[in-house]
């Protein structure tokens, strides 16, 4: 049976989440680290409350990049070990479809659950009500973005030894654009400054990833699989 | 001119090619340096700003510079060899990456002991100097990536990929004095119109610029001989090749 | 005058590890090539010779 390109994206992407909500465990871990490195911040450096909104911009992005990393392992991992990425591969959809349904699969469960946590974690780093829109928006952005550069690294590194630590040192030098326009967003939106400017960086930081790195990533599983 | 194209595919041929430059580059490297030393720290007049102080311009900027330069060229490298799968291009990308990181440290380290009287710190985190560390992380990366694998022909093009994925981070630390107004001084040799430096403090400069390029080029025929020999240990070509 | 020069008018502490800093990077890259290009043809001769071996 013949299966369209379309067709075969949602297929995967149902695929995706039905996968991962059968280990609810694997989606909860990387919101609760999360929220525990958010604590580890204002502990560690024993600030008031009304302290905390000076760094919590910082804190919150850096969290959010940690949070991230730590999910990425399961992007390709699981379906490398079985084997089901290479029938993947042989299926006949294109490799690159296979990726970007399962990126945004992915995006789905980690990134976006992320920003539906924020909230949480703003209010214990004393941010705003009013920063709220910008910070999920400028997080929003940040987590596709860093999906895809984790999607690159996670193809470069899928069964090295070490290969978590490896993928760490891979795409956090990449996403440090992101880190420094999404906290200064948060942090203008904080102080009440326009916050277009870093907005419409983050956005072109986004596109530009999401349009290449596609590629890139197709590319890194092709050295991989071969 | 095509023939020279092929020939530059093929391992032997670059081994010799290597090994026959290689005396030539150090040795015009030497040259260029020593000029650029003896006028830098001589011969040119003390800055009416920055005094003494700005001699250290004379490794600083020509470590930047090659810092840029080198990725580029394992970025170019790596992409030949993953487009047209030829392995030279492999054996210069991997030769390549340990110079760029060491000159990437030079140009931090040197920028940091001249940070310091002149800018009162030994470090800020002003957008060049940001994106200059974080080519060092990229360099870091692309050596930690090809070591991480058993098979080295796989460990080559995964080090290939992400040299031309790190690539964009290139121009950020190039543009980032124009785009960002930020501590660091601006451009004043690569830029449309005529540099903003006067001569006796620019030649040495250029002098200094000439001699690390010809350095890395010396120091890349060792290694590319070396990255080579690696890769085609039982080759017929190298029972001759080594013997010499 | 020779005093003036090494002095840097005052920045020695910066200027002079400043460039000894850079002739560490320059010779360290002339010594690890140099190693690099001993030990590859080292194990090449002995791979050769190895396969010389078999062969017999």
């Amino acid at each position: 049976m013949n299966v369209g390109a379309g067709q075969a994206f949602v297929l995967i992407v149902r695929r995706e989440l039905c996968l991962s909500f059968r280990r609810p465990e694997q989606l909860f871990q990387p919101l609760v680290f999360f929220l525990i490195v958010t604590t580890l911040f204002p502990l560690g450096l024993s600030l008031q409350l009304s302290q905390l909104r000076d760094i919590a911009p910082g804190v919150l992005w850096v969290a959010a990049l940690l949070s991230s990393l730590l999910s990425l392992d399961s992007l390709f991992k699981n379906d490398a070990d079985d084997g089901t990425l290479e029938q993947l591969a042989l299926s006949g959809q294109g490799l690159t479809l296979i990726v970007v349904a399962k990126t945004c699969a992915h995006w789905l469960v980690t990134g976006l659950a992320l920003v539906v946590v924020s909230p949480i974690v703003a209010t214990a780093l004393d941010i705003p009500i009013a920063a709220f829109e910008t910070m999920m928006l400028s997080l929003a952005l940040g987590t596709l973005t860093l999906s895809w550069l984790g999607a690159i690294g996670a193809g470069l590194t899928i069964g090295l030894r070490r290969g978590n630590v490896l993928l760490s040192l891979i795409v956090l030098p990449l996403a440090t654009p992101l880190l420094i326009f999404g906290a200064a967003a948060t942090e203008r939106a904080i102080s009440g400054t326009s916050t277009v400017g870093a907005l419409y960086f983050l956005a072109a930081l986004c596109v530009f990833t999401c349009t290449l790195a596609p590629f890139a990533a197709t590319a890194a599983l092709r050295i991989t699989l071969e | 001119m095509w023939t020279w194209f092929y020939k530059l595919a093929s391992p032997p041929y670059v081994y010799g090619v290597a090994a026959a430059l290689m005396p030539w580059l150090l040795g015009g490297a030497a040259l260029a340096i020593a000029y650029g030393l003896t006028a830098g720290l001589a011969l040119a007049p003390p800055d009416y700003q920055q005094g003494d102080a700005f001699r250290m311009i004379y490794v600083h900027v020509p470590g930047a510079i090659l810092s840029l330069t080198v990725y580029m060229v394992m970025a170019a490298a790596s992409a030949v060899a993953l487009i047209w799968r030829i392995k030279v291009g492999h054996a210069v990308a991997a030769a390549s990456a340990p110079i760029g990181a060491s000159f990437a440290l030079m140009a931090l380290v040197t920028g940091s002991l001249w940070g310091r009287p002149m800018w009162g710190t030994y470090w800020a985190w002003d957008p060049r100097l940001t994106s200059e560390l974080i080519l060092l992380f990229i360099y870091v990366g692309v050596m930690s990536l090809r070591s991480a694998f058993e098979d080295p022909a796989r460990g080559d093009r995964a080090a290939a990929l992400l040299a031309v994925v790190g690539v964009v981070n290139v121009p950020i630390v190039h543009f980032s004095v124009v785009w960002w107004n930020s501590l660091h001084q601006g451009a004043t040799i690569v830029k449309l119109g005529a540099p903003s430096m006067p001569g006796s403090m620019l030649w040495p400069l250029l002098s200094m610029w000439l001699g690390f390029m010809l350095f890395y080029g010396a120091v890349l025929c060792t290694r590319v001989q070396a990255e080579v020999l690696n890769r085609e240990r039982q080759a017929a070509w190298v029972r001759e090749a080594i013997k010499s | 005058m020779m005093s003036n020069f090494w002095s840097m008018g005052g920045y020695a502490r910066y200027v002079w590890p400043c460039f000894g800093f850079a002739g560490v990077v320059l010779g360290w890259n002339l010594w690890a090539a140099r190693r690099l290009l001993a030990g590859a043809r080292l194990r090449s001769a002995r791979a050769l010779a190895m396969a010389a071996g078999d062969a017999r």
